[in-house]
């Protein structure tokens, strides 16, 4: 299948995605009443109804923030994938979420950085993304060159470092606010709003551009680092350039949504099963189809029992494991099992 | 279209693996490395296609350093065919073989009308048009070799660096293979297991004994029991080939120590007689 013809269905599923994800709700709206309150308010003048507040104020920053993060942990998936050179590799391998459940837990538990108020969460998050993702480059890194082993050691092994810091965290704050810890662990939408949304857009926007110029060399790096370097590819500069592009994309989505997990390890398969390995293809249909996925999990999020709201990890747990293991028994091959 | 490596020697980890490597594959030759494991051929193929930096001495494409070349003018003269490499991902056989193309290509470049050719050609070549639809990954191991030739010649290179790539297949794919590579008109440096397939296709063949090369030439003057005793420390008879005269090498059991009387019956030992002639 051509790959416009594949985007083209990608975009409408996600348009229509988004479209169910502002419409459903305690206050139920039809698609018109949405799509109108939306072109008014691109327009610069949202109305001041109940119908217009709940979608412009309330709903749409959420179901953006949902898509943009789902698109950027499956970016970050699909590449960290060929970063390591394993296909059970997710954003969160190299230590990303657990350097920023660090800051998180930091603010939430000890009011670290109060003086920057709504922000602080992220801002803890970042820091501890950003000192998690700096530690991981720095012990894996041999003479000039990063290897997918090495790589994977050292993210498993201060990940488990991190996270021990974490539950130390945990144990030494206040028993009420832990409650807050666990929710944000589990990822949420809840608190989106229109400010959030630039820096995770932006991220996203600056790494497509990058990563859809290395189509070609993501493929050739897929071969393994030799043949990746018998091509042309000076795979040294390309491997740090990606580490780096995947840790900040993934340290910016889990700063304004906490660690959902499942997302960036299972959206790139069902995508590669949609349109192969081709990183060219994969990218651009990972980005519509990721939105898609976490703006359908957010929804369901909000909606199964509400009036309260499930965390989404969840969710996306219970869609991701289920649809791996079938992935797995359909192409047995890839996994290691003898034809 | 010559490949020389002059004086080279390469460092891995601070141990010296091979020193003060010469040698010159002309025009169209097809040149064998060969030596026991651990002997140091991959390194100086990978010395060749700049995976390993020269501590010492250069290589040289048509006289010019390969160094002083970008990594991409590189892939455009040199490719490279190593063992079989599983990949975690499941592309088809017409994607792995457009990976070719990779060095031709800049950032945002299209699959144009012309890479699609030679993809076609290339596979044409290989000899594997019937494989052009099917997943890489549900190849056998000869199949998988005829596609990663297939690329290597999409790479559109005068110069071709195999390594090994007859490993682990059978004798009819070993022979294919070979033969498909002499027959491309490049040239090639090969590091081969099997010594009498070399003899077989190798225009000159190099021997390699801790990292050094101790005998290098025609494969008659140089595969003889008396260098492979040196450089492997096995005990092999050499014949003829009957078809094509070539060195072809048998190997000895080595002898039981406890003295146990040998099936036939005669105190075996290393000067016994070539039992069959050519």
């Amino acid at each position: 299948m051509p790959l416009s013809v594949v985007l083209l269905a990608c975009l409408v599923f996600l348009l229509a995605t988004m479209t169910a994800g502002v419409a459903i709700g305690s206050v139920p709206l039809s698609p018109s009443q949405v799509w109108h309150v939306v072109v008014a308010g691109l327009a610069g003048h949202a109305p001041n109804t109940v119908a217009g507040i709940i979608v412009w104020q309330i709903r749409l920053p959420r179901v953006l923030l949902a898509a943009v993060v789902g698109a950027s942990l499956t970016t970050a998936g699909s590449v960290v994938q060929v970063l390591v050179r394993n296909a059970l590799a997710d954003p969160f391998l190299l230590g990303v979420s657990s350097g920023a459940s660090v800051g998180a837990t930091a603010v939430l538990l000890f009011g670290a950085f109060a003086s920057l108020g709504q922000w602080a969460i992220s801002i803890g998050s970042v820091l501890g993304a950003l000192a998690a993702m700096a530690a991981v480059f720095l012990v894996s890194r041999t003479g000039s060159s990063l290897s997918p082993t090495q790589l994977i050691l050292c993210g498993v092994v201060m990940s488990a470092l991190f996270e021990s810091v974490t539950s130390f965290l945990i144990f030494r704050g206040n028993p009420q606010a832990t409650q807050a810890v666990l929710f944000w662990l589990l990822g949420s939408f809840g608190l989106a709003s229109w400010n959030q949304l630039p820096i995770p857009a932006a991220a996203l926007a600056a790494a497509m551009v990058y990563l859809l110029a290395q189509g070609r060399t993501l493929n050739a790096l897929a071969m393994g680092s030799e043949p990746a370097a018998s091509l042309g590819v000076d795979v040294h500069q390309l491997r740090r350039n990606l580490f780096v592009v995947t840790s900040l994309m993934a340290g910016v989505a889990v700063a304004v949504s906490g660690i959902i997990g499942f997302v960036g390890l299972v959206v790139p398969h069902i995508v590669r099963l949609m349109v192969g390995s081709d990183h060219r293809r994969v990218l651009p249909a990972g980005v519509l189809f990721g939105a898609s996925f976490m703006v359908l999990g957010d929804l369901l999020a909000r909606t199964i029992v509400a009036p309260q709201e499930m965390p989404i990890g969840v969710i996306t747990a219970f869609i991701g494991a289920p649809t791996l293991i079938v992935l797995i028994r359909r192409r047995p091959y890839l996994y290691g099992a003898t034809q | 279209m010559s490949l020389q490596l002059d004086d080279l020697s390469v460092d891995i980890a601070g141990r010296r693996i091979v020193s003060g490597i010469n040698l010159t594959v002309g025009d169209h030759q097809f040149a064998g490395l060969v030596g026991p494991n651990g002997s140091g051929k991959s390194t100086i193929l990978k010395a060749v296609y700049r995976v390993h930096r020269p501590s010492a001495g250069r290589v040289l494409l048509d006289g010019t350093d390969l160094l002083s070349l970008g990594h991409k003018d590189t892939a455009r003269r040199i490719a490279v065919v190593t063992q079989e490499s599983a990949s975690e991902f499941d592309f088809t056989v017409r994607e792995m073989v457009m990976i070719g193309r990779t060095p031709h290509k800049r950032s945002f470049d299209r699959d144009t009308g012309t890479d699609h050719d030679i993809v076609d050609h290339a596979i044409e070549r290989a000899g594997c048009q019937q494989l052009a639809s099917r997943r890489f990954n549900t190849l056998s191991g000869g199949e998988k070799q005829l596609v990663l030739i297939a690329r290597a010649l999409a790479q559109q290179v005068d110069h071709l660096i195999l390594d090994e790539p007859t490993n682990h297949l059978d004798i009819h794919n070993q022979v294919e293979i070979l033969e498909i590579i002499s027959g491309l008109g490049v040239t090639v440096l090969a590091a081969l297991h099997d010594l009498s397939l070399a003899a077989l296709f190798c225009h000159a063949i190099h021997v390699l004994r801790a990292g050094q090369i101790v005998a290098a030439g025609l494969p008659e003057d140089v595969l003889t029991p008396d260098t492979i005793f040196q450089a492997y420390g096995a005990d092999v008879l050499v014949i003829e080939h009957p078809d094509t005269g070539t060195p072809h090498l048998i190997p000895r059991r080595i002898q039981p120590a406890s003295g146990e009387p040998h099936t036939d019956g005669t105190p075996p030992g290393p000067s016994a007689p070539p039992s069959a002639t050519a």
